[in-house]
């Protein structure tokens, strides 16, 4: 049965070229559509291929660099490509695992923007066949001074937290960062990680002529049309208008389709199953064929809708949210019923699995769309642009301040209640952390840990970028995100595994961006190369632009750990007065690019610090020998803020149930040449604080020295609410630690605060 | 063995917790679905945390209305024991087996952090295994978990020593009177805000929240 006239769908505008450039297809698009259809495109045509070779769907400016990150590894069991990495943790036990952008629908619709980018990344992640056991949240703002960035950040928690709150999944970390490139175009990433036995991974293959398609969950409605096309331009003062291409979120439907999901793919009923994220019906029936090597026939008036008089252009390419779409046998369609109506949860057949490999849309009888489908998906034209590095950040770099002459404490004290480097208890205090009763190392942590139940593995998850850094350098700058995210699950004592990307930029169409992408790649395959953590997929974010220009470069890694023993896991705070304190790794006192230099100096310049790739894997295999030893009682690792904010962060404690401890360290004589100010914010990689009770000191020294690491027992854990002392050449510089912890907690309540005061 | 009903609604997520902690006592502790209409031959019925139907309207609103909670009040009102945790305290107040109400907490946001609570009474079937005045730190985590009363139904949960557990060094939601759990008259039911299930394993932390569940244990006969 093979239908080829396309019959237009009665009031479907008629295409022009401005209809066409309206829909973000360039000329030499249009040609190659034209081509591969032999004639012009529908208005349904011209929506589908709009969705799907938007930079959004297609990855057409960063394919082909993604094509260089390392993907393998023994531990891998599914790389880029499909809805979720996974990786192998032992036991038959595996960790499916994914980062994803929401900032476009934030910046306009910051609580259903940020709620859906939370209810995507968990049904990228349940399409496996994983119950998602953690979500992280890394977040960039502008200032705090602005009313704008503040209703953004209370929007954005507060959609985040609706949104896992309700679907029962603990959010165990992530980063909260202010800086003024983010103002206007804020960046929210989540992080989902999920569970699974490894001989239950589902992909998302659609095969066997004759099967039919299944939608399940929410009906389709108007909303979100197009917002893969939205994700994919500028933000401008007109964006606001664009409101309507925000989808709306509901938690308590997507808690009844994890169930339903996981359960349909336990039982065997069926073949594939994929999340309708971006470009909805559109691209999960076309992406699911063109894995298997099949055509689709959909049949858009059988989609269950939620408001009359849908067109198949509006139902194509709806984003209503908690909808997955389910490839079965036909005898099996009364068993997925029977199920997805016990989750309370609606499902209706709206096509079939053809042998033709034509992506073919009809209404009732009519053919309204009918496209070569591994031409759509696979053909998405691909492109490199101009590259060149802007002048003005090569000057930057070259740049530094006059020395420092205030006071350290002063600079200390300031730097602790900088918003960016401050507690973000504010934040995460919002989120149910401890559902599930498997939260081991909670928010605020240098990562999160949770437990397998009924297993002695423990999961660490973290996510980094430090894009002052990048701004400066995005090849070092992405180096040094993936081996911060390595230190982090390394300081609770996890084996860093394999990572998930959201490479977030500006328009990849000017050169100064362009370069600054490419660079950040090379940074990133250097750095998962040495750690041995493949890339294992993510997503790309591009036109990340306000009308103030494009946003700092902003790699975000997500990093996963693995404890095989999570009793063995480390907190990042000193327990107990008399510890010592061991400095591991070499202080050099880099202060280019450093938070010292632009929250104290008021300058965002010179180079950041180099990373050196092996100090960078012997110091995570160090931390995870000491942790699997019980040589640590404690580990911190150094980055933004340097020794001083480690140090101070070492001493505050949990939050809750403990009081802060003091501490007495002496750095006057492990490095004669660097001034005092770089000694303490100097944020040189590969280091970490160690606490270790006295009698195991020789031996775990020994332990670091063994992998060619430098280590230094530098002082001694105080006492209760006691003061954080620190011996430099110039001098003692000593703070109470209940001081400095306010100061920590209070930067971001007093922020927000201060404001409603005015 | 006693048998322990722990009920799902559509929207429950501390199901799968609650029941871990139910085994780990001993109990032989299964799933009811809302839409059922006999809770079996449970000794005890647990009605664990979560969003029972999204929270539409109200927390606990609509689930009273479920099928499943016919049974449930009936042996509540025989003398069965039943606790609610969380969400499950929310729909027992719905359900009018429980007084007072749970309302938005004072701040206006959603407060997930461990607070430190103060055992009250022991003289109910889940917190018989403490003393009175112990005291240890449970999560919380509730966007409407503000206590309200009229000041008679207070005076008389004062009076009749029917405060279960008192939020005691903070109370960031902003309760009546800091009550963070209560009983009913007859001290066969009870609800409260914090976790235990999340307080009952080394790994975590915290594990005096473990007691809850040894209490209904005792009450059985089983230790």
């Amino acid at each position: 049965m093979t239908k080829t006239r396309i019959a237009p769908y009665p009031g479907d505008p008629e295409i022009t070229d401005d209809l066409v450039r309206q829909h973000g297809i360039d000329e030499h698009e249009q040609g190659l559509i034209k081509e591969i259809l032999g004639r012009e495109p529908s208005f349904t045509e011209l929506g589908i291929f709009s969705a799907l070779w938007s930079e959004h769907c297609g990855y057409k400016h960063s394919k082909r660099e993604l094509r260089k990150f390392p993907t393998d590894g023994p531990q891998v069991i599914q790389g880029p490509g499909e809805n979720a990495g996974i990786l192998r943790l032992g036991g038959g036990w595996a960790v499916a695992f994914k980062i994803e952008s929401h900032n476009h629908p934030s910046a306009v619709e910051p609580y259903e923007g940020a709620a859906t980018g939370v209810g995507g990344i968990l049904r990228d992640v349940f399409t496996m066949g994983a119950r998602p056991v953690a979500l992280l949240n890394s977040l960039r703002f502008g200032p705090l001074d602005r009313p704008r960035n503040r209703y953004l950040l209370a929007g954005v928690t507060r959609g985040i937290g609706d949104y896992g709150n309700c679907v029962g999944v603990p959010t165990i970390g992530g980063e909260v960062d202010f800086e003024d490139g983010y103002s206007g175009n804020p960046l929210v990433n989540a992080m989902c990680v999920g569970i699974l036995k490894e001989k239950d991974v589902m992909r998302a293959v659609a095969s066997g002529v004759g099967n039919l398609l299944i939608s399940v969950g929410a009906r389709t409605g108007r909303d979100g049309i197009h917002g893969a096309s939205f994700a994919s331009e500028e933000l401008s003062e007109e964006t606001e208008a664009k409101r309507p291409q925000v989808q709306v979120g509901d938690p308590f439907t997507e808690k009844l389709l994890i169930e339903a999901s996981l359960e349909l793919i336990s039982s065997g009923d069926i073949i594939a199953i994929q999340d309708m994220g971006a470009a909805g019906i559109t691209s999960s029936s076309a992406e699911m064929a063109a894995r298997g090597g099949v055509g689709v026939e959909i049949d858009a008036s059988k989609v269950p809708v939620r408001e009359p008089n849908m067109t198949p252009y509006e139902i194509l390419l709806s984003e209503s949210q908690e909808r997955m779409l389910v490839v079965a046998e036909p005898d099996r369609v009364d068993a997925i019923i029977e199920i997805t109506e016990r989750w309370e949860l609606e499902a209706a057949v709206i096509g079939s699995i053809t042998d033709d490999e034509l992506f073919r849309v009809t209404w009732g009888d009519d053919v309204v769309a009918e496209i070569p489908g591994v031409k759509l998906v696979d053909e998405c034209p691909l492109y490199t642009p101009e590259a060149a590095e802007d002048p003005e950040v090569a000057a930057r770099r070259q740049n530094e301040p006059p020395s420092y002459e205030g006071s350290l404490v002063d600079a200390w004290t300031k730097l602790t209640g900088t918003p960016a480097l401050a507690s973000k208890r504010w934040v995460h205090e919002q989120y149910d952390s401890t559902v599930q009763a498997s939260s081991v190392i909670e928010p605020g942590a240098n990562a999160g840990v949770i437990r397998i139940p009924e297993t002695k593995i423990g999961i660490s998850a973290a996510t980094d970028c430090n894009s002052r850094y990048l701004s400066l350098d995005p090849y070092e700058g992405a180096k040094a995100a993936v081996v911060e995210s390595a230190r982090n699950v390394a300081s609770c004592g996890a084996r860093p595994i394999g990572i998930t990307n959201c490479l977030n930029f500006g328009s990849p169409e000017k050169p100064f961006v362009y370069h600054q992408f490419l660079q950040a790649c090379r940074g990133i395959t250097d750095a998962c190369n040495a750690l041995k953590t493949p890339v294992t997929g993510g997503n790309v974010s591009f036109y990340n632009e306000s009308p103030t220009g494009a946003i700092p470069p902003t790699p975000v890694i997500g990093m996963i750990g693995l404890l095989e023993d999570v009793s063995k896991a480390v907190g990042p705070h000193f327990m107990a007065p008399g510890d010592q304190i061991v400095l591991v790794g070499e202080t050099k006192g880099h202060l280019g690019a450093s938070s010292f230099w632009a929250y104290i100096m008021g300058a965002s310049v010179g180079e950041p610090p180099p990373v050196d790739l092996d100090a960078a894997a012997s110091l995570v295999d160090a931390l995870v020998h000491l942790a699997e030893n019980n040589l640590a009682t404690s580990i911190h690792d150094l980055s933004d803020g340097g020794i001083a904010l480690a140090l101070g962060e070492a001493c505050f404690g949990p939050t809750y149930g403990t009081d802060p401890l003091g501490a007495t360290v002496d750095l006057s004589d492990i490095q004669a040449e660097i001034s005092d100010e770089a000694m303490l914010f100097g944020e040189d990689h590969s280091r970490a604080f160690v606490s270790v009770p006295t009698t195991e000191v020789e031996e775990m020294l020994q332990a670091v020295r063994d992998r060619g690491l430098q280590a230094t027992v530098v002082g001694e854990v105080g006492d209760v609410g006691g003061d954080i002392s620190v011996r430099l050449r110039g001098g003692i510089v000593s703070t109470p630690v209940s001081t400095l912890r306010e100061v920590y907690e209070d930067a971001i309540p007093g922020a927000l605060a201060k404001v409603q005061a005015n | 063995m006693p048998r322990v009903a722990v009920i799902r609604f559509p929207g429950s997520n501390c199901d799968a917790d609650t029941l871990r902690s139910c085994a780990a006592v001993g109990a032989d502790a299964e799933y009811v679905w809302h839409r059922e209409e006999s809770i079996g031959n449970a000794d005890v019925v647990m009605i664990p945390g979560g969003f029972a139907f999204g929270d539409h309207l109200r927390a606990g609103a609509i689930a009273r209305f479920s099928p499943i909670m016919r049974a449930v009040i009936e042996h509540g009102r025989a003398g069965g024991p039943i606790l609610g945790i969380c969400n499950g305290f929310q729909v027992l107040c719905e359900a009018g087996l429980l007084p007072g109400a749970l309302v938005r907490n004072q701040n206006l946001a959603f407060i997930s952090r461990p607070l430190y609570v103060r055992v009250e009474s022991t003289d109910n079937p889940f917190t018989n295994q403490y003393t009175r005045g112990d005291e240890f730190l449970v999560p919380v985590a509730h966007g409407e978990g503000r206590f309200v009363s009229s000041q008679e139904v207070m005076d008389r949960l004062e009076g009749e020593d029917r405060i279960v557990l008192r939020y005691s060094r903070e109370n960031p939601n902003g309760s009546l009177n800091a009550v963070a759990g209560i009983a009913n008259e007859e001290r066969n039911i009870v609800g409260m805000m914090p976790h235990p299930e999340r307080a009952a394993d080394p790994l975590l932390g915290e594990t005096r929240g473990r007691i809850v569940f040894e209490s209904f244990m005792k009450t059985a006969g089983a230790v």
